[in-house]
């Protein structure tokens, strides 16, 4: 299943401190939206909020409308638990569970909603994820040996592996390669294709040539100095951004100019 | 004295040669290094030598045990039947101690940790580090005089309830100081230490396997039990280590709440004893026979300690792969 974003008017707070100011976003299904912007500027911050994971932070917190098929995630009664098992993060450094096998950790998330899995359904799930995220191969004959012994990107497949096999609507990456080598994030961009046929993929990035290689649209957020809260400048496809953005800001970021 | 000038003076010039590569600073920091791992190095003998020097110790001084005839032995029949009670009595205090202690603990400190709003998790935390500090005379003291009769209703209703359980025979002491009170007071007393312990672990949890834990959709407890307490594993056996290190070798506590006497498996009557409380009070009156035999004794608890500690390190090893540490 794959789900539509539609997001109004939200603010997201550190405390008393207005972080991100006034966003407004209509994400497609079935698509990869890229999230491109200088430090700082709030987009790990919103993208967070998509799943409630901003809210864990002591004091952190997000007013306004998050709709997911037109439901609001921040609606009465919505438990972040649902949320979040609905809407699943891939991190800026790979994180598998270092206690766990490599078969366990794709099965982690699994066995928290569903506890009890026959061996064979697990069997085939830990086979149809780690397949999906183009690890089979290589871990298929260890899968008993602890993730943390694989290589960064390699882990970070695993990651991706794990976080499919809760079976979400919307996967979102904080930054999934900035702690990867060249070949390992050419392997999670081509995976990033192939996950858009059955998700909604939401990914920051630093890294424009990625934002140009991987996304249908592209964000582009900006902040006007140290202390005054983020904001949403700019939204398009892909190669309007790139190529005709209508705000001089977002021109001057990616033509580099930018401070 | 001239030559000694000089070879200094060569020394500067050489120095300043070859400045570029072979600094001065780098020098300094080599020989730093070497010093510093000759200290380490030697703070390891040193351990290892006080640890042989009390094994040495406590055998030389119990040898004499072997040669006295079974009949000669406190008790009269040999001195394994002397022993065997107290090495029971003192295992009893220190399981009952860590089958309540642990999994209070281990809960206090996962509250300060991750469930206390920071305001009350370091008041909570300090009273906790407080009650480290409390001599054990004190706890000692407080259960004789307080606990043991606040405990002895509560004893007689257990032996009359569960009486079918040897361990709760009755009839129930009437004073309350008994196995099961010594049992508490010194669960009250390494209390802290696993506290204290596993907080500082849980507290060190990467945060990255949390959210990790967190975006799959766990609750907090699932999270937990996810992320926490397996990084924290070989932490916890540590503490747990250490408080039954503790509880094994507490004297004063036991001695003064223990209404001491022969081996019992009920632990709500009078009597049983344990290693340490029984040295601490016969060995200011001992000598000769007497006092290998209490040493002898004191061996026993060294060797039991040794015993629990390679445990402990098994398992711990038995985890190794998935620890985290790689």
């Amino acid at each position: 299943m794959s789900k539509r974003i539609d997001v109004e008017h939200l603010n997201v707070y550190y405390g008393d401190f207005l972080a991100v100011e006034d966003v407004n976003i209509n994400i497609e299904p079935r698509s990869v939206t890229a999230f491109i912007g200088p430090s700082g500027c709030g987009k790990s911050t919103f993208l967070r909020t998509l799943n409630r994971m901003h809210e864990v932070i002591p004091g952190a917190y997000a007013q306004g409308k998050v709709m997911l098929d037109g439901e609001d995630l921040y609606g009465r009664g919505v438990d972040p638990v649902t949320v979040r098992s609905m809407v699943g993060m891939v991190f800026q450094r790979p994180n598998p569970f270092p206690t766990m096998s490599i078969r366990d950790n794709v099965l982690a998330g699994v066995k928290l909603n569903n506890k009890k899995i026959s061996k064979s359904d697990s069997d085939a799930l830990v086979e149809s994820s780690l397949k999906g995220a183009n690890l089979w191969n290589e871990v298929k004959d260890r899968l008993d040996k602890p993730g943390s012994g694989l290589s960064g990107g390699q882990q970070q497949r695993l990651c991706i592996a794990r976080t499919m096999a809760v079976k979400p609507d919307v996967v979102l990456m904080d930054e999934p390669c900035s702690a990867l080598d060249p070949i390992s994030t050419i392997a999670i961009e081509d995976l990033i294709h192939e996950l858009k046929e059955q998700f909604t993929v939401v990914i920051v990035t630093h890294n424009m040539q990625q934002a140009q290689r991987v996304a249908d649209k592209t964000a582009f957020f900006n902040i006007e100095g140290t202390g005054k809260p983020g904001k949403l400048v700019e939204y398009d496809d892909t190669a309007t951004i790139f190529q005709n953005p209508r705000e001089k800001a977002t021109e001057d970021y990616v033509s580099g100019r930018f401070g | 004295m001239s030559t000694n000038l000089s070879d200094t003076e060569r020394g500067q010039d050489d120095k300043q040669q070859t400045s570029s590569l072979a600094s001065a600073a780098s020098a300094g920091g080599r020989a730093g290094d070497k010093i510093f791992s000759g200290l380490s190095l030697g703070a390891g003998i040193v351990i290892f030598v006080m640890l042989a020097a009390v094994a040495a110790f406590l055998t030389w001084q119990a040898a004499p045990v072997v040669g006295i005839p079974a009949s000669s032995v406190t008790g009269g029949n040999g001195f394994f039947s002397y022993v065997y009670p107290l090495v029971l009595g003192t295992l009893m205090a220190a399981v009952i101690a860590l089958l309540i202690a642990t999994p209070i603990g281990i809960l206090v400190a996962l509250y300060i940790s991750h469930y206390a709003p920071a305001k009350v998790a370091k008041p909570v935390g300090y009273v906790i580090d407080l009650l480290a500090a409390i001599p054990s005379v004190v706890y000692g003291a407080w259960g004789m005089t307080v606990l043991s009769p606040a405990l002895a209703p509560f004893y007689n209703w257990l032996s009359e309830t569960f009486g079918f359980i040897p361990l709760f025979a009755g009839p129930a002491s009437a004073t309350g100081r008994t196995m099961m009170t010594a049992g508490v007071v010194l669960a009250i007393m390494i209390l802290p230490i696993i506290t204290s312990l596993c907080r500082e672990i849980f507290i060190q949890t990467p945060q990255l396997h949390e959210e990790a834990s967190l975006a799959l959709g766990a609750t907090r407890l699932e999270m937990i039990r996810q992320a926490v307490l397996p990084f924290a594993r070989t932490g916890i056996i540590s503490a747990i280590m250490l408080a039954l290190g503790r509880a094994l070798g507490e004297t004063m506590a036991v001695a003064l709440v223990l209404s001491t006497g022969g081996l019992q498996w009920s632990l709500l009557t009078s009597g049983n004893n344990t290693i340490a409380a029984e040295i601490a009070l016969n060995y200011p009156e001992a000598f000769g026979n007497r006092l290998a035999e209490l040493i002898a004794a004191g061996l026993m608890l060294f060797i039991i300690t040794l015993i629990v500690n390679l445990i402990a390190r098994t398992i711990i090893a038995r985890y190794q792969e998935f620890s985290g540490a790689n």
